[in-house]
């Protein structure tokens, strides 16, 4: 019905009333509501305005990726040379090529510190959702706003004491305490994230498995497993982009050998001869994770990123 | 049913016990809920609570790590120089216009982005993408590619196009810019709106997919205009998704390091607080000063939370009430 409602609409502009008397307003599609309500040209010069704009944002991106496959020469021109010929060169490069200096420590850094941050966050934010939707506590809105109010507190409020710690107990420059940092800066969101997921579990089903006697494990592996499942993998994703995008905690308690990228990355720039190349190619590779985490999650990303407040 | 059980097996006790007994299985029952709740609460309070309290106190003393001996209370001697330093002065100012100026920009691109996507075109799926993809950069990566890449004054993208846009006509001589040096600050601006400017899409193309459409086709069978729905029924329907990614987006701006660390290093004028603090602490060992600016951040993120607590409270309530 959904389909054909809005071209009906557009061809006869008295008819709407004729149709809403039968028809029933869910059947309305999402897409197929709005576009009713404009005529196909429009929808044409928005197109075009959207394109124009997508293409605006996504030239940084594009420019990084191409100048990555330029030789150094032909990256720092003006005007650019858009054309020139493409080699892997600056890759070779960002590995360590001429400078012996390998990217691949303060990559499995990074890539330990944000895996095990996220494995941890799940640890604690799984059960505490649980205890906030399904079987929830007494308060537990108070609980779920102390624990959105921890994320407000900014991180160099904190910084001090910790970096005081590290160095007295000897956890500096220790990808473990990083770990710990890394899971406590994302354990909010993730409770609140988990939260909005496990909420979508139907009340019914629960209820249904109590009466037919399941136990705990069983009803969390036959009933909120499989609905909160794509969830629990979306939350699991935008922790582990924020770990890895995060540069202050481990600028400051991190160094030679727990550096992760993003540290790696800052002292990429020599400034000496031409980097551009180098850099966007560094770029490109560090990205490389956030990209695919981001866009395997694109479904959940927005009721993620809004702490499940949009659906 | 356990208390049932509990009520027959002993028929002959006194009302007393098992009412007490009653009691104390509530409560039992009660830590049973909460139990799992309470790993993550009390890794939470050990690891951001008690260093915020030791950053309060010592926001107290006058400690510079280099002279250790000096240590001493200072009373509110740290937070009179937060507010009467030049620098630290202007870094709370570079923090608001900076906080106030990304949000609001990256908002009014993110509305107009939001209701181009709402319609229906070809290739909208491609388009909406291609607008995530700023967002799917790594923040460092992406201050270093607008640092060199696009803002370069001799070889940036920028001033690459200018000079190609000019030679078009036939003039050798483009106007070139240099915002790194001219308008450091404008530089990290636009930056991070570039990065934002997604994030507030999402939400609000969320916000718009939502809006009850039987109340437009109703406002449009009375002959409302265009800017008439948008106006009275688009814009409300919007405003609490507005304030959300407003407020969100303060909470991650207000604390952002990555850009001004990258981009300018701080330089000329463009050091918000985090930054500030940052060297204060990491470089000049203040560890009183750089303790009472960090409360000064926190007191001001508490100004701003309380209302994105309200907006995601509205929110909140709705769902809540399922």
């Amino acid at each position: 019905m959904s389909t054909i409602t809005p071209a009906a609409a557009q061809s006869t502009p008295s008819g709407p009333t004729a149709l809403n008397t039968g028809s029933p307003r869910r059947s309305i599609g999402k897409f197929g509501g709005k576009s009713r309500m404009d005529p196909t040209r429009n929808n044409t010069a928005a197109g075009i305005a959207a394109w124009l704009l997508a293409l605006l944002f996504a030239t940084p991106v594009l420019w990084m990726i191409l100048t990555s496959f330029h030789s150094e020469t032909d990256a720092a021109t003006n005007p650019p040379s858009i054309a020139a010929n493409l080699t892997l060169d600056a890759y070779k490069e960002f590995f360590g090529a001429s400078s012996g200096v390998s990217p691949w420590p303060p990559m499995i850094n990074s890539a330990t510190a944000s895996i095990l941050s996220t494995v941890l966050v799940l640890v604690l934010a799984i059960p505490a959702a649980y205890a906030l939707s399904i079987r929830p506590v007494k308060k537990w809105t108070d609980v779920m706003f102390f624990f959105l109010s921890t994320k407000m507190m900014p991180v160099v409020a904190a910084i001090l004491p910790l970096y005081l710690f590290a160095r007295t107990v000897g956890a500096l420059d220790n990808i473990w305490f990083l770990i710990l940092m890394y899971t406590s800066m994302n354990l909010p969101i993730a409770v609140w994230m988990m939260r909005s997921f496990l909420a979508e579990v139907p009340e019914e089903m629960l209820e249904a498995a109590q009466i037919d006697g399941a136990g705990l494990l069983l009803t969390l592996r036959k009933i909120v497993a499989p609905v909160a499942m794509p969830g629990i993998a979306a939350t699991a994703l935008i922790c582990f982009i924020f770990s890895w995008n995060e540069l202050l905690l481990a600028r400051v308690l991190t160094g030679v050998v727990a550096g992760t990228a993003p540290v790696f990355l800052t002292g990429f720039v020599s400034g000496q001869g031409l980097f551009l190349a180098k850099v966007c190619a560094a770029a490109v590779v560090i990205s490389l994770p956030v990209l695919f985490a981001g866009f395997a999650a694109q479904d959940k990303l927005v009721q993620g990123l809004s702490l499940g407040a949009v659906k | 049913m356990t208390t049932a059980t509990a009520r027959i097996s002993r028929p002959g006790h006194h009302a007393a016990t098992p009412s007490r007994s009653a009691r104390s299985r509530e409560r039992a029952l009660a830590w049973a809920r909460r139990a799992p709740l309470l790993p993550a609460l009390i890794f939470l309070i050990i690891v951001t609570q008690l260093p915020f309290v030791v950053t309060l106190i010592i926001s107290f003393l006058n400690w510079n790590s280099l002279s250790p001996d000096k240590t001493a209370f200072a009373g509110l001697e740290n937070y009179v120089t937060v507010l009467t330093d030049p620098d630290l002065r202007q870094a709370i100012f570079t923090t608001i216009l900076l906080t106030v100026s990304v949000v609001l920009f990256s908002l009014l691109i993110g509305l107009g982005l939001a209701l181009l996507l709402d319609k229906k075109f070809i290739g909208r799926g491609l388009a909406r993408t291609l607008l995530i993809a700023p967002f799917l950069v790594v923040p460092v990566a992406a201050a270093l590619i607008w640092k060199h890449a696009l803002l370069n004054p001799t070889y940036g993208l920028i001033n690459g196009i200018l000079t190609w846009v000019w030679s078009l006509f036939g003039s050798g001589t483009a106007p070139q810019l240099d915002l790194l040096s001219q308008a450091p600050l404008m530089a990290v601006i636009v930056s991070l709106v570039w990065q934002w400017t997604p994030f507030m899409m999402l939400i609000l193309l969320a916000g718009l997919q939502s809006r009850p459409m039987d109340t437009v086709e109703a406002a449009q069978m009375d002959g409302a205009t265009r800017w008439g729905i948008f106006r009275h029924l688009t814009l409300p329907h919007l405003r609490q998704y507005l304030e959300l990614g407003g407020l969100l987006g303060a909470i991650y701006i207000v604390q952002n390091f990555d850009s001004v660390f990258t981009l300018t290093a701080g330089g000329l004028g463009t050091a918000n607080l985090p930054y500030a603090i940052y060297q204060t602490f990491y470089f000049a060992n203040e560890y009183g000063l750089a303790s009472a600016a960090g409360v000064v951040v926190v007191i001001g993120t508490i100004i701003v939370a309380t209302f994105a607590l309200r907006t995601v409270f509205s929110l909140f309530k709705k769902e809540a009430a399922r």
